[in-house]
């Protein structure tokens, strides 16, 4: 791994804690707060799912600002890009970032979108793009991010080699508690790019000197620090080295590191019986780290160095037998890998449930030894590639629970058919008589209210008249006409009478003729309430016998077609994961390969120093038993002079 | 001479077997390409597959929830309430339709402002009574129970409803209900 490569991977790490979806003010659309649920428990296929949809459907809707997501658009299209981008949909996140930028929006969402741009691309490593993006950034910056865009924007200087200007732009941002110690490691790195050694030293040793709980930065102190003393080593500088050695935590993930490095730097002075304080410290420790490994040639080698030649012939021959031991172990973690059980092991319920899973995986039946690959799995290519095959796991199932589900679909509207289709056209047939008696009802409503309209307008007050009185006009108008035939049996009296009844029936009809049409009104009214409740017990009849229809019609070929599609992804989906896997297995029998190729070259140096310990131990036993017979000989000379 | 060209001979065996191993050892490097090649394919069939699954979500609820019956009943709870809410029931009718125990993960994700959708299902339009029960811990640490009742009004629309849940430490009213 480069060391730009190893910056970029470092300086990412503050904005992987600080990245988030945008957090609501005030929850205004219940959907919206829905895919919040998912987004906040990581289930970002859900949650883009679900936006998607709520997008897709407000984006339909002739008016949306009607729509209560209107409140939340601006976040929901943020949100898609952030949510897209956790789920690693680089170039979807990217699409909507850019179309956020391309709409008509304030200056601060314009640049905050160009912050997130940036950030993909950076993420990505596409550089270029990032600095590209970056430069967008103009005028006022939301208070908010203004830290991260300073921070981002020198991550990006550093990874395009513009150095002098990460320097400046990391200078000002010193003192920031939010990146403490990374603003120092990037300053010292970029210090060393270009050759300005001293200020690169002093930064790593302010660094190393922070006082600070947070656990990120402690293991970064202690990389500084590593940094720092490995850095004196090249310069043959012990004393200095051993100083930053000794800084380091004894219980941090560079422990390891330091201890076999304290007593190198010991070694280098000579002192080889202090060279076996870290040494011997380190020995005990987990037998399949690089460092803890070497420390088990290192110890005996200072033994021999210090003429202890049986005791380093004895450890030596304890390490060969380690190291046997764990090339049996690689061995067969290398046939577990080639024969698929790595990967099953990767996507087991215990992995996903278990937050220590990496170590634990080595716990699962013939699973390989995990800890040999410990730091490849910490490498960004083998952790992407592990998550997109974590991923294409999660979604085969979602594409095998969906094809059961479609059958179960079809299931049902199987049943809905068998059931309604007999029903409905008995239904339709009552429903048919129903029909037409509510439209002769409404008809006659109709005319009603047309009539007293017409009264409005032109005053008819005989159109009111009750029945009797209707009765007596035409028994009267009858009379008349009899009358007129029979002149003769008109005698006064009787056309008295009748002037008289007339009069009144005149009287009557048109002096109550307002009170009569204010009634006749109010009983329209009263009708319109009635039918009002009639027409609505019709449309739901209508609603009801639609949904009826539309709970078995009209689904077979949507559901064919989705079949389909589901069928050839999941094709094409167990194909890319075939290939994915392949390439996660290749990545972890490499690094295995490797290691067990050191192991081997241990073994051999092992064997030799072994041999040759054995010999001095034995030439020391030798010499000691010679010089015990020289001096026994010599002693009855001396004891013959003896007076 | 003989020997001389044997030697010459074995050296040039020698460069082509190693030439040979160096690029079997080659072949089996997984490159940066191959890596980002991969992840591209990975994101286009992610795509494909969350179009389908909005499409078939759309689907299941057409067929299995349409609007004329539709209940969707969401519990949601103040923001940075740090009441640990264990489980909720959900009686619709006298009928026990939902029950919920909350894990540590999905009860932060309520604290934070997300709305958990924790019954979708179909009523009739008219009447129909809601209770609501929570078990939880209150932070002084006693059992904290709650319940409340509410008439849901269905009309020919779905209906939305939002259960918000109040620990004991806030202001609040234990169980607000509103309408969407």
């Amino acid at each position: 791994m480069s060391l730009r490569f190893s910056i970029a991977a470092l300086l990412l790490l503050p904005l992987l804690t600080h990245g988030t979806v945008r957090q609501h003010q005030e929850m205004r659309d219940i959907f919206y707060g829905e895919i919040l649920y998912h987004a906040y428990q990581n289930d970002y296929f859900e949650a883009i799912s679900h936006l998607d949809i709520e997008l897709g459907q407000y984006y339909a809707l002739d008016e949306p600002g009607l729509d209560s997501l209107h409140w939340h658009r601006g976040q929901a299209e943020f949100s898609v890009g952030d949510l897209e981008l956790y789920y690693r949909m680089h170039q979807r996140a990217g699409r909507a970032i850019e179309t956020v930028l391309a709409n008509n929006v304030s200056e601060t969402e314009r640049n905050e979108a160009a912050f997130r741009l940036a950030r993909l691309y950076y993420r990505k490593q596409d550089y270029v793009n990032a600095l590209h993006a970056v430069e967008l950034i103009k005028g006022e910056v939301p208070k908010k991010i203004r830290s991260d865009v300073v921070f981002l924007r020198a991550q990006i200087y550093v990874s395009v080699g513009k150095f002098s200007d990460a320097i400046k732009l990391l200078k000002a941002l010193k003192g920031d508690n939010a990146y403490s110690g990374y603003i120092e490691y990037n300053l010292a790195m970029a210090y060393l790019q270009t050759s300005q050694n001293e200020l690169a030293i002093d930064m790593l040793d302010q660094l190393g000197r922070l006082n600070t709980d947070d656990e990120a930065v402690l293991a970064l102190k202690d990389k500084g620090n590593l940094k720092l003393a490995n850095y004196y080593v090249d310069a043959g500088e012990a004393e200095k080295a051993g100083k930053y050695f000794s800084r380091i935590r004894l219980d941090g993930p560079f422990s390891n590191r330091a201890l076999l490095g304290a007593g190198w730097v010991e070694v280098a002075q000579d002192r080889y019986d202090r060279a076996l304080v870290p040494w011997s410290l380190l020995h005990e420790r987990e037998q399949t780290n690089i460092s803890v490994q070497e420390a088990m040639m290192a110890v005996p080698f200072a033994y021999s160095k210090l003429n202890v030649h049986g005791k380093a012939a004895i450890m030596y021959g304890k390490a060969m037998d380690v190291f046997a031991s764990e090339i049996d172990s690689l061995d067969a973690s290398i046939k577990s890998i080639r024969e698929g059980k790595f990967l099953t092991a990767l996507v087991s319920k215990e992995a996903e449930q278990d937050k220590n899973w990496v170590v634990n995986l080595r716990e699962l039946p013939d699973s390989p030894e995990t800890r040999y690959i410990m730091e490849l799995l910490a490498a960004h290519d083998f952790q992407e590639s592990l998550k997109n095959y974590k991923d294409l796991a999660d979604l085969r199932q979602h594409l095998t629970a969906w094809l059961d589900s479609l059958t179960v679909f079809e299931d049902i509207i199987e049943l809905r058919r068998q059931y309604y289709e007999p029903l409905l056209p008995q239904v339709e047939t009552r429903f048919k008589k129903l029909d037409s008696r509510i439209r002769l009802r409404i008809e006659q409503r109709d005319r009603l209210n047309e009539r007293i309209q017409s009264l409005l307008v032109l005053r008819r007050p005989v159109y009111l008249a009750t029945a009797n009185e209707r009765a007596a006009i035409d028994r009267l108008a009858k009379i008349k006409i009899d009358l007129e035939a029979n002149p003769n049996q008109a005698t006064e009296e009787i056309l008295y009478r009748m002037n008289r009844l007339s009069g009144v029936l005149d009287w009557r009809v048109k002096s109550e003729f307002d009170k009569r049409l204010t009634r006749a009104y109010k009983n329209l009214q009263d009708l319109d309430g009635v039918i009002d409740d009639l027409n609505k017990q019709y449309r739901a009849f209508v609603r009801t016998r639609q949904a009826a229809t539309q709970s078995y019609e009209g689904y077979t070929i949507p559901i064919q077609q989705l079949r389909t599609r589901l069928r050839d992804t999941g094709v094409n989906l167990k194909r890319i994961m075939a290939r994915q896997g392949r390439v996660l297995e290749q990545m972890a029998f490499n690094e295995l390969d490797k290691r067990r190729k050191r192991l081997e070259e241990y073994q051999i140096k092992a064997r030799f120093a072994l041999a040759e310990s054995y010999d001095r131990a034995t030439k020391a036993q030798e010499d000691k038993a010679l010089e015990q017979s020289a001096t026994a000989t010599a002693t009855p000379a001396a004891d013959g002079v003896k007076p | 001479m003989q020997s001389h060209v044997q030697k010459l001979f074995r050296q040039c065996l020698y460069i082509v077997l190693a030439v040979i191993f160096s690029y079997a050892a080659n072949a089996d490097e997984v490159s940066r390409d191959q890596i980002k090649g991969l992840d591209e394919q990975v994101q286009d069939i992610k795509k494909d597959v969350l179009n389908l699954n909005s499409e078939l979500a759309r689907l299941e609820e057409k067929l299995l929830f349409p609007s004329n019956t539709q209940v969707s009943l969401f519990i949601s709870m103040n923001n940075g309430d740090d009441f640990r809410l264990d489980s909720v029931q959900l009686k619709l009718d006298e009928k026990v339709v939902a029950q919920h125990l909350y894990s540590f993960r999905e009860l932060e994700a309520l604290q934070s402002g997300g709305v958990q959708r924790l019954y979708l299902g179909n009523i009739k339009t008219g009447e129909h009574d809601l209770v609501v029960s929570y078990i939880g811990k209150a932070p002084a640490g006693g059992e904290y129970k709650r319940s409340g009742t509410y008439r849901i009004n269905k009309d020919v629309g779905p209906k939305f409803v939002e259960i918000k849940i109040a620990g004991p430490e806030t202001t609040e009213q234990d169980i607000k209900f509103r309408d969407w």
